[in-house]
Formats: C-alpha cells, structure tokens, sequence
C-alpha cells in the first residue's frame, strides 16, 4: 500500500524536486516560496536526495539571478531545478530561451500566479506561465495536489530523456496551497522512472575544462535562423516521450495520465476544455451534468506545450458539435486566449470533417472562484446555435458584455461529503488548528480530506476563511464551500462585520466561540443573524474558548479548545478517539517545543467539553442590536459604492464597470473601514502628560495625534473631551489636546511603552495607559470626529517643526493602515507624510510597505485639508529605484521647461511675479507657503489665455513649487534584488530621497533572509543562522562622496531620526535612510519594539550616524557618529529576539556564531569610529601653527 | 611537624578540602568548570537549573512561532521549521555529563523547581545525567497573604521527600533562614530525607531606581559579614541534627572558612569572591588555611569541625537571647566618647 500523507502542493512538489536535484537556486516569491522553504530546510538538516547526497542549496538575489545560477549550473551537469511564480517567472525568461535553445534538461516548478498590470495580486492564474510560450519550454499542467506530486516526477523523466526544459506548473494558492490526502510517491517510484543513464548523459553534456567546448556563441544572419531549426526533432518527441512517461507511472501507481484526457459522455456534444485545478471542478460538473443525461465532456490538458494537435484531435469526441476553451489568462488586443487558439489550430488542422465551433472564454483570474455552477451556465450557452464566443465566466461584465449568465446558488456538491467552515482570527490559531484536523482525519481515517484557507491582505486583525471537506472518495470540489453543514465563528464580533452565515446549509451545526455566558450569548447576536439562524433552522452550540484557553494559561491560544468542540459536534471520529488523535497532533506538532507548551494543550483538550453547550433557539428574533453599516453615510460615495462591497466581503459581486479602468484609486479611504481590532486602546492622562509628542511619534497606526487650538476651537467640544494648558512657548494661551482613534487603534501599545512620564503616585501608570476600548468606543468615536474638526496647526507659522514636540502638531498623511501591530516600518512612512506628505511623490518597492500603503479595499495615504498629499505608486520589487529616478526626471524636466517658459512670458506676465517665482527660496516650509501663492497667482492670469506657452505653462505651472520624491521599500529591494537600481540612483547625482525599511529580512514573504539579515539571526534560507555579516548598505553609498546617508533608529534616538530626514530632504542630491525598523519576523514583542531598537544602537549593532556631503564644503567631517561606543554585549541585544535564541535551541555552534558576531560589530564600529575621528585628526594636522601662534 | 590535612567528607563525598564552588556563573560552561577544578576547587555545585524558565522558554518559542502565523497569505509563517529545538533541560543535562567526563571532581547538580512533577523530574535527569549529588533550590517568596506558613512549609517537605524518594544520590538542601524555628525547619528537611543543609539561600532583592522610577534587579556580591548568620546557625544546630552543613555566604578568606568549619561544617561553598578576585584566590585561601592551620598546630579540619558548635562552647548562651541583649546593651551612639562631648 502506498504511503498517505495530507500536504499541500507545495510540500507535495518540494518533496520529488529535492529527492531528484543536486542544487536548487531559490528566492521568495508568492505563492511559490514555501517550496524554497522546503527545500533548504530539508538540505540544512542533512536530508539526501534519491542518489544519497544532500542538494545544495542557494538563496539567490532575485529571480533573474536564480535563473542566472540555474543556468549555470546545468550548464556544468547538475541536476538543477528553481520553485517561483508571476514576476519572478518574468524575470527568468532571458535565461529560459537560453535553457531552451541549448537543450538542456530541468524543470522549473510553478505555483502560477496573476502578473501585475492595473494592479498586482498574489492569487493564483496562468498569465504567468502564459508569458512564456515563446521561450520553448514543455509546459505539464497538473489540477490537484495528487497530480502536482506526481507530474513533478514525470516531467522530470520527461526532461532528462526529452532534453526539452520542462515548466511544471500548479494552480497558485488553489493548488499549491490546499492541503489534500495523497498517494506519496516512493523513491522506487522515482528510481522506476529516473533513468541513471540519462542522468550520467546529462552531466556528460556539462562542460568541462577537461573536454573543452563553447557555447553560447553568437550568431551572423547567415547560420542563426537554420540554428533555430535544428531543435524541431526534440521537440516532436516530447509528446509521446511524456506520454511514455505517463503509462510506465501509471503501471506502478495506478493513475493514468494523458496528455489530453477525456472524462464524460462517449457521445457529448458540448465539450469544455481547460487545464489547472479548474479542470478538477470541470470533472465534477460535467459528471453531475452526465449523470443527469446530459452529452456533455471535458478535455483536461495535461501537456499544454509542445502541443499535440494528434493527441488533442484524437481525446475529441467525434459526437462534439461545440468545444468551449477556458483560459485562466487575459491576453488583451489577442484573437483570442492561448489555449484558445491553439484549440482553434488544432481544430483545423487536424478535424477535416464535422468540424465542431471552438468558442474561447476567460474564468479564474487571480484565484476568482470557479464553480460547477459557472460552468452549468457554459453548459447551457453552448446549446445555443450561436454561442457567445470571447465570453467571460464568474463575474458580471457590464461594460463589454462578455460574461455568460450562472445561477450563483446552484451547488452540486455531493451529500456524502462534509463541508465545514471556520471564520477565525490570524492570531487565534483556527488555521493551524484546522491544518491539524485534516492531518488527523486524512491520515488515521479511511476519509479523503480537503482544506482551503482564505485570509484577508491585512497583516493586523486579519481575518481567516477555513474551508475543510471531508468525504469517501477524492475530493475534486476546487472551489469553496457554498453549503456548509458545519459553521464555526470563533469570533464573536465577525457577526458584526461579514455574512458568516451565508455559506451556512439549512439545519446545519452553528459553533460559536462566545465570550458571554449561556443566557447573555443569543442576545448578543445582532438581530439579523438571528433571523438567518431562526430561518436555516441552524443547530447552535458555543464555549467561551478564550476563557478555557486563560485558564490553562494558553492566553489567546484557544485553537484547541474549538477544534475538540469541532470533532465533538461534527461526529467524524468517535469523541474519545478523536481527543486521543487531537493530543497525538499536539504531540507531534508542539512536541519539538518542549513539554510545558504540550501540557497546557493537553490541559486545553481536556477542559474544553465541559465548557461547550448547545444554545436554545426561540421562534423569533428578538435582539436590539441590529448590523452596522459598513461604512459610515459620510464616506465619500467611491467608498459607499466601491469600497464598502469589498470591505464586506462583497467583492466578487462588484460589476466591471465599477471599477476603475486603469488602476487608480483614491487615496484618504483606511479612514472609513473603523476595524474596531484593539481589546485596550491607550487613554490619556492629562495630569501626567508633558507633552512631549513621542507617542505620537512612534504610533505605527497614526491613531494618536494632538492638536494645539485657541480655547475658543473648545467651546463646542463633546463632553468628556479633555484638554490641557499648551505647553509651548509663546502658545500657553492655546490649550493642548491628545486623541486616541480607538476604532482606528490597533492596541499594539508601542505608544505607552515610549511613554516617558509617569504619575507620581503610581509609577506603573503613564499619561497613556492601556485601556478596555469597547466601554470607550462610542465616546472615543465622537471625539476623535471633534478632534478632527480642530483647526490643524499652519504648517508655515511660527514653530519649525525640527524637534519631536513639534512635529507631533503637523497631519499625518499615512493613516491607520493594515500593518502589524506594533509595525516597526510605518513610523518613518507616517513621519515622511507629516514633514513632506503634501509634496511628495512616493515610489513604494514591492513588500510590506506596498501591501498596507497599496492593497485594496483601501489605502492609508490620505490628504490634507487642502487635498494635498502623497501621490503613490508601486512600479516592482526589483525596479523601484529606477521607478522613483523616473518621477525625479520628469519633475526636472518639466521644472526647466516651465522655468524657460516663465522667462519666455516674463513681460507678459509680469516680471515681477516671474521673478519671484523663479528666485523662490522654498527652503522652509513658509517658503513654499509662499511660491504656493505665486503658482495660485501664476494660474489665474494663465486662465483663459489662448497661447499654447501660456497652456503648457498652465499645465506644469504647480511643478515650480518644491516637490519631493521619496523611493521606499525594505530591505530585500535595498539590499538584493534592487540593488544594481539604488546603486546606480544614488550615483546620478539626482535629488531623489530613498528610504530603507529595514526589517532585515524579506518580511511580506515570511522572513526570508536578505543581505541585510546579521550573522548569528535565524531566517528562512539561513535556518541555522545566517553565516556571514549584513551588507554595510551605508558604506557603499558614502564612498561616492556625494550622497546624503544616515542610518537611523527612531527607537533609540527619535531626535536623530527626525534630523536625518530633515537633512536628507534639504539635500539637492541622492539621500539615502537606512531605518531600523523592528519586525513581526524578529520574534519579538512587539509591544518592546523601540526599546528594542535603543539595545540595537546601544550595542553598536545599529550605530546612528549621519553622512553630509555639505559639511565637505565647511571643512568639517561629513561623516557625525551619532553613537556612544557599546555600552552592552550584541547577546544583551540579540537574545530578546525569537531570531537569536533560536539560533541557540538548534545550532550547537551558537556561541561560536554569537562570538563571530560580536567581533564583526565591533570592527565595524572601529571602522566608524575612525571615520569621524579621521577628519578631526587631518584638521589637527593641519592647523598646528596656528594653534601655536594662538598660544 | 607534617603537613594539615584538610579532608573532609560532605554527602558521602570524599573532598580533598572544604572549598567548594557554588552554584554560580562560573559553572555555566564546561571550560568555567574546568577551570575551578584547575584553580585546586574540591568540588562545584552546578548553576541552577530553574524549571520555570525552562517553562518560560519553551512557551516563549511557541509563542513566537505561533505570533502572526497563519494570518496573511504570502507569510504563513515567518521563522525555519526547524528538525529538533534543544529547549527542555538538555543544555544544563549535556554540560552536567560532560563536566563529570572531563573533571575529577565531585559534581553537584543544583535545581530550583515549581511543579512538583517539575523537581522529580528533572532531579531524576539529573542523576541520570552523572550527579553525585544533588542540591535542592528552595527558592520561593510567598507573597500571597492567605497561605499560612505551615502550607509553606509542608511544600517545601513535600518537595524534599518526593525527590529523595526518587533518587539514589544524596540530596542537600539549600533554603534561607526566614522561617519561625529554623531548628525544627531543619529536623523536619533532615526527616524528610536531605543529607545535607546548605545555609542560606540569598534571597533576590531588587532596587528601585530613582531616576526612572523603575524597580531594577539587583544582584549584590557577598560580604564577610555575611557569614554571621549562616555561622551562628549552624554552631546551634550542629550536634543535634544529624546532616552535613554547608554554609554558603560570606566566604571570602580562610578566615571564614575556618570559622565555618569550627561552627560545624563540612564544606564552604564560595562564588562572590571568585568571581570578583579570580579563581587563583582558591590557591591562596588554601595556603592560607594551611598556614594558618600550622602556626596553630592544628592536624585536620576534622579536628576543628564543630569545635565552636553552640553545644562545645564554654558559654553556649553567647549564641542566644541573653547575648542577645548584652550586644544592644553595649551600643553607644557615640563609641569613641569623642563626638557628643
């Protein structure tokens, strides 16, 4: 028998591609990353492939570079293979046509995924692999985790024998990410179809000095083009080589493939064609509709390219009158799709007779759901005499009409399977629970299992979708659970913001994690859910979870307690065997975490069923509370209309016409989505306040502000709204105040942490303390609304906003974004909107900062009063700096050319306003005030004027007020695959300010490691540590010369910080700003981060410093250590770090590596130390005389 | 004359002389104690092995593991799953075998527990592990007011009997003085089945810090005169308990070792003045015993063990309340006579 696992496809490719590599070039990209992980985890602890040797393995800089790796490595005879998706695919391709054109066998393994075009996405389609037809790659699609482990052997034979590159892809997320039971592939099945010869046959082709060749020459016009053709032979081959390949697997496993597969009616008429996980779906419908006596029929492809018109002619069924091709890509301006009109082709070449109509069609893009019940409407088209053709399936196009009508409540999922659904927090462990639970049911019960995970794109209070099927035959439902019979709500307060129950089936079990008790619970639950409860006749059960989670001192943990409740009510195990399987898991799952952590679980288990209880149900509903609207009546009507769909989960039914053609988006829109996620908001103290601004400062959400008003601006406020004498100079007239948006807020508490003052008479409490929010929320909503009212501080009066008290008066233009709790990131980006936001361009690298500054539903760049604000942009990961010089470019194109127009127009009009305009001083911020005025002016005597000067000048008029360009990202664009961009930036000498959010590692992917990751830290692709030092980003730049460089820690000098920016701005030239920016990836309290930064500089890990190139021109030093010299040990730093202590709990050479880490900071620090002691020491030099003659 | 000898036996252990390293920094890795053995220690009691943190650090590592996982598509996870993570009492386990592979000397494991499940097992780990013997940590601070100093003390006896129930090697006992009649205290640990009574245990105190308002952990060395205490405990109890003293705080000089010895000790377990003046100070307390020992023509530490006990002194009300009050008795604010003329 063969082995069962549950794995997702990811783990399920991993597992063949590193049983049969020798080396593996890797770099994160969703949703392909977790193979990389695999992989390097497996080779860090010794696992060997099929021929007893451990697969190297090389985190590379980016895509481009791991092909770059791969190449060569085959080129020299290893056996080499590289896991990516979407843009990283993209960026292989210069390397794919030369793997291609050299005959070169590997296999790439796709998790094929959207490409960015109005927007980026992470979700799963074939536009990728779609975009490289032309490279000359075998392209094996599989539909489901079973085929995606299994095609990953056969392609591999394929290309060894074949000598043609194989791309062996998977659906993004619907396949590499759904945990499904699976037949395991042994290593005799592998040895069965790997053949030795050809493998020693491959590395007979490598070069070698000892054999010398060349290849990769190039070629004149005459011999280039008959070159090209002598391919064509290796090309035919493939077709009946895979398909060889496909009938040795299925002699030892039982499971036929062929390279177009047939499934229906013998005599259909309507047949569909697709390929991916679609086709899973497509099975299932097409068996329902068969069973049902419709002539219908499915061609699965399975081997795309080459494509066999023979094969594919020969899998149609002669009865075919219409064949639908799906393709999950968008071609715009194209005949039609690929596959389409390969389909097409094939048709005509290879059907003289009965030619059936080929009609092509889009579905699935960027993992849009596919359903039977879309493909029933496809059904029902066909039987029409003139099916639409370039049709769309699954969303409502009215704009171009394309989209084919379906019956959205239409389900066909068999009764004998069970469907559940888990509505959780990120943070609360249903996931991992429910991952556990498939493992369970998958391996010790005769069930085949299915689990589907959905999560939002928020990185704080994010919201989890669990979508588990449990059933006696394979599971082909490759879309989600429309009917549950089982609904589980482990969060109370969901009831509020989502339909949870709308996926619920009639009379099924309804499991609510509920923090009130037996007879307050039903009253709790808004009226609208009980209707629908009272109406699907739901069974209902509920456990305060968290209490039990508490008790056992699990904290928020309370995964375990809901998955017992899950298996009692469910029935799929009998209790006590389930209880035993749940602790086994627990074991296995928690074991390696020491014992402590399995006992409270087991604790958890055993309490759990005392605690459920099933909730009696009245005839009617009777709660008062009735759903909130989602966003407030005075949003603006493109959030009513646009945002709020999206926010309720109610996306999928937005028209194409409501969405905006070419990808722009208004800004100011976080501020109406009120997620209401913190348990305790802080609270101000007025009496112990001193006004000192930090907390305000470090708010990662932009949730605290103050205000500085005439007490007169108070006279309206809303009772309870606190105020306190202003303590400024020249100000104490005015009166203070400090908000909390404590719907806004996401408790993360960095706030109170930063908190300097303390009440005297109890020194635990601060001006800011932590407090319950829901007993606050109503009053905090109404004067934070008051708060906004207040007239903002001018920006270009008195006060110059070059001191942390300050700034804290000026409107944060970055607002309440989707960032962790706590994120150490967007305290830069919000300080960058307060000093320059109503001027600045932002070029934003791909990354944590693109996906809370970018993802939809809303963004949390905002404007001001004036509807000023940043202007945002996310171009790449890898193209950023380029990006950002680009806007640089423009703006001074165009500065010149409206400043050659001023002087063209200066009589005209008027040469005293031109003057001025063009002699501006717009160094401060009344300054800018000023040329402000002058454009105003500029403009209206510009208005109206028939020249085309005067039109054109009127067109670029407000460029002549100072405009800025900040380029941001994190470390892995800065530190790798942006590197060549930044570098060559920097080097222009343009005015262009580059911030690095350094988080040391690539945190939006999971916590690979970059260059900017330090010896000794534990990351993803450095699992035992990363081995050598972090790249010094800001030593680099310094030796141009020209370059403003800071390196900054806002946690351990917020004043230091905030000069740094204020200098770079000011700088006419390159600025660069490293930030240490602490991270959810660092296994740190979040709540500690700043103090975390403050150990960082105190153990001169972090040295502070700033690098002006002006100070040259004054004869100074440019380069100002900010620092002290170490006053603790890196390990003082480090061990308050998940990343460091790690590194202690499995590798034995830890203190070795602490030891090495040590002593390259303190070199490091020598180097700076000389640095800003070197000038001193040229200047003494220099000067003896005249220190002498002053004596 | 011949030389002294300055044998002396402590929980059935064969020591060459009362010096013995306590449980201290200077155990933490294998080359500390190869040091102390090289520096002429007679045997090293082991840092503590706290099951508390052992608790804190494998929930610490589930906690992080777990914090953000599962919550964001692109970022399942953000740490390596690693093949093993050594958390548990593995670390202290391994440097407990191989410093018994390595040195020659007694070595005395030290554990400090909280479950009562904790003590026995890691006790037994320990002994497992190569222990000759084993000190037991009785480090607690009740701060809650309704828990009577009996339920205290019937914790503490618990933990005592449960461990010496369990193990074959000997067991001390280290606890601090705070209790209503240490005497019965120790009768009753001796009943309970520790071999030895380690005096005292020092209990953390920390400061508070006026600048920041913060209360601060504050570790201070020892002092000579802290020996007192421990001194005039053990000169009472020796004689009518039968265990092996130890005494562990204020030894600083051959002086203290001495007094400790006559009190009725069997060892002397030093750490501040290591670690402040450096292991060479063994060498040194040694010769300085010696001499000392010589010029007085004593022949053995044996000879002096117990010789100043309450129960061997010409005036054993010295060590009580008559004493007691002749020393408040004798205080002057102004001793010299000089400043309240």
């Amino acid at each position: 028998m063969p082995q069962v696992i549950t794995v997702d496809g990811n783990e399920a490719v991993a597992r063949i591609a590193h049983k049969l590599n020798e080396v593996i070039a890797i770099y994160p990209i969703t949703p392909s990353s977790p193979m990389g992980e695999f992989a390097d985890q497996w080779s860090a602890v010794g696992q060997k492939n099929l021929w007893g040797t451990v697969p190297l393995v090389q985190e590379m800089q980016s895509e481009g570079g791991a092909a770059g790796a791969v190449h060569g490595a085959l080129q020299t005879g290893a056996l080499t293979t590289t896991f990516t998706a979407s843009q990283g695919l993209l960026l292989m391709i210069p390397n794919m046509y030369k793997i291609a054109g050299e005959l070169t066998s590997t296999v790439f393994h796709i998790a094929a995924r959207s490409i960015a075009a109005q927007g980026l996405s992470i979700f799963g389609d074939h536009s990728d692999v779609m975009a490289t037809r032309a490279t000359g790659w075998a392209m094996l699609f599989a539909g489901s985790v079973q085929e995606a482990q299994d095609f990953a052997l056969i392609a591999q034979a394929s290309t060894l024998e074949s000598r043609i590159p194989f791309l062996h892809v998977m659906d993004g997320f619907r396949t590499s990410h759904e945990v499904m039971k699976i037949e395991a592939l042994s290593d005799d099945d592998l040895r069965a179809l790997v053949s030795e010869d050809l493998v020693r046959a491959h590395r007979a082709r490598a070069l070698s000095p000892d054999r010398p060749v060349i290849r990769g020459t190039a070629q004149n016009p005459d011999v280039y083009f008959q070159a090209r053709e002598t391919v064509n032979p290796f090309y035919q081959k493939v077709p009946s080589i895979v398909q060889g390949y496909m009938n040795r697997f299925a002699e030892r496993t039982g499971r036929q493939y062929k390279l177009f597969e047939y499934f229906g009616s013998p005599d259909a008429e309507r047949v569909v064609v697709l390929m991916g996980s679609g086709a899973e779906a497509a099975q299932e419908t097409v068996e329902y509709l068969q069973a049902r006596g419709e002539k219908v029929g499915l061609i699965k492809v399975r081997l795309y390219r080459p494509f066999s018109v023979e094969a594919f002619v020969e899998a149609v069924p002669a009865s075919a009158r219409v064949i639908a091709v799906l393709d999950r890509t968008k071609e715009p301006g194209s005949a039609g799709e690929p596959l389409y009109q390969d389909v097409v082709t094939a048709v005509v070449e290879g059907i003289a007779e009965k030619r059936p109509k080929v009609i092509g069609g889009r579905y699935g893009l960027s993992s849009k759901e596919f359903t039977p019940a879309m493909l029933i409407g496809l059904f029902e088209e066909m039987k029409k005499p003139s099916p639409k053709n370039h049709f769309t399936l699954g969303i409502h196009d009215d704009l171009s009409h394309t989209s084919l009508p379906y019956d959205p409540q239409m389900s066909i999922e068999p009764p004998e399977v069970k469907r559940s659904v888990f509505w959780g927090l990120g943070s609360d462990g249903t996931v991992g629970a429910n991952k556990n639970s498939i493992k369970i049911i998958g391996e010790e019960t005769d069930y085949y299992a299915q689990g589907y995970f959905v999560y939002d794109s928020k990185k704080s209070g994010a919201r989890t979708i669990s979508h588990l099927r449990f059933g006696p035959k394979p599971i082909k439902s490759t879309y989600l659970i429309q009917q549950a019979d089982f609904v589980a709500v482990h969060q109370f307060g969901f009831f509020e913001r989502f339909d949870v129950l709308e996926s619920a089936a009639e009379g099924a079990t309804l499991l609510i994690n509920s923090p009130y008790s037996p007879a307050e619970t039903w009253n709790h639950l808004p009226y609208e859910v009980q209707q629908q409860i009272i109406q699907k006749r739901l069974q209902v059960y509920a456990i305060n979870a968290y209490q039990v989670a508490r008790e056992v001192g699990l904290g928020t943990l309370m995964n375990t307690v809901m998955q017992v409740a899950f298996f009692a009510l469910s029935g799929v195990l009998p209790r006590e065997e389930a209880i035993d399987k749940i602790k086994e898991a627990i074991r296995k799952t928690y074991g390696k975490r020491g014992e402590a952590v399995v006992r409270k679980n087991f604790a958890a288990v055993d309490a759990a069923l005392a605690h459920l209880y099933p909730l009696e149900v009245p005839a009617v509903a009777t709660s008062a509370r009735h759903l909130p609207p989602v966003v407030s009546p005075e949003a603006p009507e493109f959030v009513q209309k646009i945002t709020a769909p999206m926010l309720a989960g109610k996306g999928d039914l937005l028209p194409v016409s409501a969405l905006p053609a070419d990808g722009t988006y208004p800004t100011g829109t976080s501020r109406w989505e009120k997620r209401n996620i913190a348990q305790e908001v802080p609270l101000w103290d007025p009496a112990v306040c001193i006004q000192c601004g930090k907390c305000v400062l470090v708010c990662p959400h932009a949730v605290i502000r103050s205000k500085v008003a005439p007490p007169e601006a108070f006279a309206s406020a809303p009772e309870g709204f606190q105020t306190a004498k202003a303590m400024w100079k020249g100000l104490e007239d005015q009166r203070y105040t400090l908000q909390v948006a404590v719907e806004d807020c996401t408790g993360c508490s960095l706030c109170v942490e930063v908190c300097p003052a303390k009440n005297k008479s109890q020194v635990g409490r601060k001006a800011i303390n932590m407090t319950p929010q829901l007993p606050l929320r109503e009053q905090g909503r109404k004067h934070w609304d008051f708060f906004l009212s207040l007239p903002d501080y001018p920006r270009h009066d008195s006060l110059s906003f070059n001191s942390v008290k300050n700034v804290q008066l000026l409107q944060p233009l970055f607002e309440f974004s989707g960032a962790c709790a706590g994120c150490g990131e967007t305290p830069y980006l919000k300080l960058l909107s307060q000093l320059f936001g109503d001027r600045s361009l932002i070029a934003n690298a791909t990354g944590c900062s693109s996906i809370y500054g970018g993802n939809l539903p809303t963004t949390p760049w905002t404007q001001n009063r004036e509807g000023r604000g940043p202007a945002w942009s996310n171009s790449l990961f890898e193209d950023n700096a380029e990006f950002g010089l680009g806007m640089r470019l423009t703006l001074d194109k165009q500065i010149e050319y409206a400043r050659e127009l001023l002087g063209r127009m200066r009589e005209s009009l008027g040469a005293e306003l031109v003057d001025a305009l063009l002699q501006a001083d717009q160094s401060d911020e009344a300054g800018i005030d000023a040329q402000r005025e002058r454009v105003a002016l500029l403009k209206s005597r510009l208005e109206g004027q028939d020249d085309p000067k005067a039109r054109d000048l009127l067109s670029l008029a407000d460029v002549l007020v100072r405009k800025s360009v900040w380029i941001v990202g994190g470390d892995g664009w800065a530190y790798d695959i942006g590197f060549g961009g930044l570098d060559h930036v920097l080097a222009s000498g343009r005015n262009v300010k580059l911030l690095v959010l350094d988080t040391e590692v690539y945190s939006n992917t999971g916590g690979q490691s970059s260059k900017a990751t330090s010896l000794g830290a534990v990351a993803k692709f450095a699992s035992g540590g990363k081995a050598t030092p972090k790249k010094d980003l800001g030593r680099i730049a310094m030796s141009y010369g020209y370059v403003y460089v800071a390196q900054v820690a806002m946690g351990a000098n917020d004043a230091q910080t905030l000069k740094a920016f204020l200098e770079a701005e000011s700088y006419d030239g390159p600025a660069l700003i490293i930030a240490y920016s602490h991270c959810i990836a660092h296994g740190i309290d979040m709540a500690k981060g700043m103090e975390q930064q403050k150990l960082a500089a105190e153990s001169a890990y972090w040295p502070l410093y700033r690098y002006d190139p002006r100070l040259k021109a004054q004869g100074k030093n440019p380069f100002q250590l900010d620092s002290r010299p170490p006053k603790i040990s890196f390990k003082d730093y480090a061990l308050h770090e998940n990343r460091y202590r790690m590194l202690r709990q499995i590798n034995p050479e830890a203190e070795q590596m602490f030891q090495a880490a040590q002593e390259a900071i303190l070199a490091r620090w020598k180097t700076y130390e000389e640095m800003a002691q070197s000038h001193e020491q040229e200047a003494a030099a220099r000067t003896p005389a005249k220190a002498t003659e002053e004596v | 004359m011949t030389q002294p000898d300055l044998g002396t036996t402590y929980l059935g252990l064969k020591l060459a002389h009362p010096l013995v390293a306590s449980a201290s920094p200077l155990s933490y890795t294998l080359d500390g104690i190869r040091s102390l053995e090289d520096a002429g220690i007679a045997a090293v009691v082991m840092y503590s092995l706290f099951e508390e943190q052992i608790e804190q650090e494998s929930h610490a590592l589930h906690h992080y593991l777990e914090y953000g996982a599962h919550s964001y598509a692109e970022a399942l996870d953000y740490f390596p799953k690693a093949h093993e993570f050594n958390v548990g009492p593995h670390e202290y386990l391994e440097l407990l075998r191989k410093a018994k592979e390595n040195t020659q000397i007694p070595i005395i494991g030290s554990l400090n527990g909280v479950s009562s499940g904790g003590w026995t097992e890691y006790a037994r780990l320990m002994e497992e592990a190569g222990a000759d013997a084993l000190e037991l940590n009785l480090y607690y601070l009740p701060t809650d007011p309704t828990l009577t100093s009996l339920e205290v003390e019937e914790m503490y006896l618990d933990v005592v009997r449960e461990v010496s129930q369990s193990l074959s090697i000997p067991i001390a006992v280290k606890v601090g003085p705070f209790f209503s009649n240490f005497s019965h205290m120790a009768a009753r640990f001796v009943q309970a089945g520790a071999s030895g009574l380690v005096l005292f245990n020092r209990f953390y105190q920390p400061d508070f810090d006026l600048e920041h308002l913060e209360v601060t952990p504050n570790l201070v060395l020892s002092r000579p005169d802290e020996l007192r205490l421990p001194l005039t405990w053990v000169a009472i109890l020796y004689g009518r308990i039968q265990a092996d003293f130890a005494i562990t705080s204020g030894v600083h000089t051959h002086l203290e070792v001495l007094k400790s010895m006559m009190a009725g000790a069997r060892v002397t377990q030093m750490a501040s003045e290591l670690l402040k003046n450096g292991l060479g100070r063994v060498g040194e307390i040694l010769q300085d015993l010696k001499h000392w020992m010589e010029e007085r023509e004593y022949e053995s530490i044996r000879q002096m063990q117990g010789s100043m006990s309450q129960i061997n002194v010409a005036n054993p009300d010295a060590f009580e309340r008559g004493n007691y009050m002749k020393v408040l008795r004798s205080w002057r604010p102004d001793p010299t006579g000089m400043l309240l003329r």
